[in-house]
């Protein structure tokens, strides 16, 4: 069994996604039941599907002296900076700290892949890059950090975690481990994605994707709708911010099992899961709401379902909100993070939106409509290919664990 | 900046001019050491696994099964932590010309491949381990962070964790911005307390600014260092198979690592 953490400071925190730029847009949507997806209208060839889209993103520019970074991936993490006042935080634990006692932990799944995809659609006659794509850094999987560390003056521990769609939850883990070895005073954590034909046709290649608005939890699911976003959470410890909301745990593990799909009986996940409650001291019981992976695939679904309905009683509500934002990939993990400090802020407990014929695998834990009750200690699953889980666990400020 | 203390009890590397660790010692001290055959035979993954896996997933399974036999330890209870700075290169050349031109023929099995965490994903499969995977990069500084990431582990939960940094050469109109010349792979078990396979206790401090501007001195062919990002690695290994002295390497852009390696053979 593992000892608890001290639970951490979360700062600030905010989110980009389709449901609009920052925490209001995202209270609203939610609040509302009003889902962010549309028809997709963004890969290079046509694909019949439903997509997280962030709108205007093209119009986003990059400052003159960060314009080597120029992508969608970092315009969508220049544009998610600028919300909810985020960028003034870290500006302020820089001066507070240092700059080398910031560390910048950042979540993808495919980074600037797009650039890469566009660099091959326009090679040159003699098959190389075009002059205005050579530029190294962003044809590499650290490009969102790399960028990252330029537009906020960091020079800290700065890693990229790529392990699909657990990517953005296991960031706050590594930011734990750093802080409670005193290498570092605070944490910038999040996960960027965006939309791509690499994700949009892989998926599809690999018949996960659904025709239509994705279902969660719902019988007749038939697959996920991909999503993009941008997402930031500024980690420090309590005492530095004793009224900010808490990372009280975390909890990691690998299915073992199957590159592509989970393990049938969720033991990875459940592993996560246990060890996160560990490490934040919790019994079931206390956890008011769970932020589901519920990605809409026949298998997480089924798998995850299963793993709520045995682990938690029914006043532990849980719901997915895919159907709101689309599956955002390796920004999942920081954009229900937020989702999940939302719902503790507001006592919303967002309805699982798509679920309308529920499987019958699903518990009297699920949330099927929005929910105004209060949420002191908050879940939130990732869960990604080559089977790898990630848990966190959240709580307000008033619950000193 | 705080230090961290570890212990390393098994060392893998491969390159196309070193097949494993005894390999580069036996090169430091002057012999003349075999070339390995181009393919890694990776003898960790199960035999179907082994034919149908990518690249990069072979270099990675072939140094890790190489220093956690060299451990003594049992690969599945360790955690682990991948390290690349490119990932597979030759799936994403793939990928990124069949979606440039024909999209709807992506092959699902090589999208599945091409995820950062696949070298993870094979081997927690092939070894049956449930502890944290994890995978990571950080640009040229990918060897340095993932040490960083992994020593974390190490300390934090008092646990013994595998490391592995490998990256594939370039491919296609890729080599261009990646300039990964030659494969090349290493791997490092780590563990929190001195055993009875420790070969060496490492000192980790952090130290702020770049090192880009210093002098590389290293018993290892500069030409070896550059031909590969994962290659940076080369010098601490180069330390291990010599038996003590320090090192620096990037663990960030902008944040050097000195490394203070003490032997305990």
């Amino acid at each position: 069994m593992l000892p608890p953490i001290i639970p951490l400071a979360i700062r600030a925190f905010t989110a980009t996604s389709a449901l609009g730029r920052g925490l209001a847009a995202h209270h609203d949507a939610l609040q509302a039941a009003h889902s962010g997806l549309r028809a997709n209208d963004f890969s290079s060839a046509p694909l019949e599907c439903w997509v997280g889209r962030v709108g205007g993103l093209e119009h986003v520019a990059l400052p003159e002296a960060l314009s080597t970074w120029e992508c969608r991936n970092n315009r969508l993490a220049w544009l998610g900076l600028q919300q909810d006042g985020f960028l003034d935080a870290v500006t302020a634990a820089r001066e507070r700290y240092g700059a080398a006692r910031v560390a910048l932990l950042m979540g993808t799944s495919t980074a600037s892949i797009g650039a890469t995809e566009e660099a091959y659609r326009r090679l040159d006659p003699d098959g190389g890059f075009p002059d205005d794509m050579l530029r190294p850094p962003i044809h590499a999987p650290h490009s969102l950090a790399g960028f990252l560390a330029a537009a906020l003056g960091l020079e800290g521990p700065c890693l990229t975690i790529s392990t699909a769609c657990s990517s953005s939850a296991k960031v706050f883990a590594s930011a734990e481990r750093m802080l409670r070895l005193g290498l570092i005073d605070a944490a910038v954590v999040g996960g960027v994605d965006t939309l791509c034909d690499s994700v949009l046709f892989g998926f599809n290649a690999l018949e996960l994707v659904s025709r239509a608005p994705c279902r969660p939890f719902d019988s007749a699911r038939n697959g996920i709708s991909i999503g993009e976003a941008a997402g930031f959470a500024l980690l420090e410890r309590a005492d530095a911010a004793p009224d900010a909301p808490r990372l009280l745990g975390y909890g990691e593990a690998s299915d073992a099992h199957h590159m592509s799909t989970p393990h049938p009986q969720g033991l990875g996940a459940e592993l996560a899961l246990r060890d996160a409650l560990a490490r934040a001291g919790l019994e079931p019981a206390q956890v008011d709401y769970i932020n589901l992976h519920g990605t809409a695939s026949q298998k997480n679904d089924e798998v995850e379902a299963a793993l709520i309905a045995r682990a938690f009683p029914a006043s532990t509500r849980a719901s997915s909100t895919k159907g709101f934002t689309g599956h955002t990939l390796g920004a999942a993990g920081i954009l229900e993070a937020v989702i999940a400090l939302l719902a503790i802020e507001h006592g919303l407990v967002p309805g699982n939106l798509g679920g309308a014929d529920p499987d019958p695998a699903c518990g009297p834990q699920f949330a099927w409509h929005n929910e105004q009750r209060a949420v002191d200690v908050a879940l939130s699953n990732s869960f990604g290919f080559g089977g790898n889980n990630a848990c966190l666990a959240f709580a307000r400020a008033e619950r000193r664990a | 900046m705080s230090m961290l203390s570890i212990y390393v009890d098994g060392v893998g590397v491969w390159s196309p001019a070193l097949g494993d660790f005894a390999a580069l010692r036996a090169m430091l001290a002057g012999e003349t050491v075999p070339v390995p055959p181009a393919r890694p035979p990776a003898a960790t993954l199960p035999a179907n696994e082994r034919r149908r896996a990518p690249e990069s997933v072979l270099l990675a399974a072939e140094v890790a099964g190489q220093a956690v036999a060299m451990s003594g330890r049992d690969a599945a209870t360790l955690a682990c932590v991948f390290a690349s700075s490119h990932g597979d290169q030759p799936i994403t050349d793939y990928m990124c010309a069949t979606l440039a031109g024909t999209p709807a023929e992506l092959s699902p099995t090589r999208f599945h491949n091409s995820v950062h965490n696949a070298p993870a994903g094979y081997w927690t499969i092939a070894t049956g381990c449930h502890a944290p995977s994890n995978a990571v990069c950080a640009q040229r500084a990918s060897f340095g962070a993932g040490l960083l990431e992994a020593a974390c582990l190490v300390r934090a939960d008092a646990q013994p964790v595998l490391l592995v940094c490998s990256d594939t050469a370039g491919s296609g109109p890729l080599l261009e911005v990646t300039g990964c010349a030659a494969p090349f792979a290493c791997a490092l078990v780590l563990a929190p307390q001195r055993g009875a396979c420790t070969l060496a206790r490492l000192d980790l401090h952090l130290c702020p600014g770049s090192i880009t501007d210093a002098p590389a001195a290293s018993a290892v062919p500069a030409d070896w260092v550059a031909s590969s990002p994962s290659a940076s690695a080369l010098p601490l290994l180069a330390l291990l198979a010599q038996g003590a002295g320090r090192c620096r390497l990037m663990a960030a852009g902008s944040l050097g690592m000195d490394v203070h390696l003490e032997e305990c053979a």
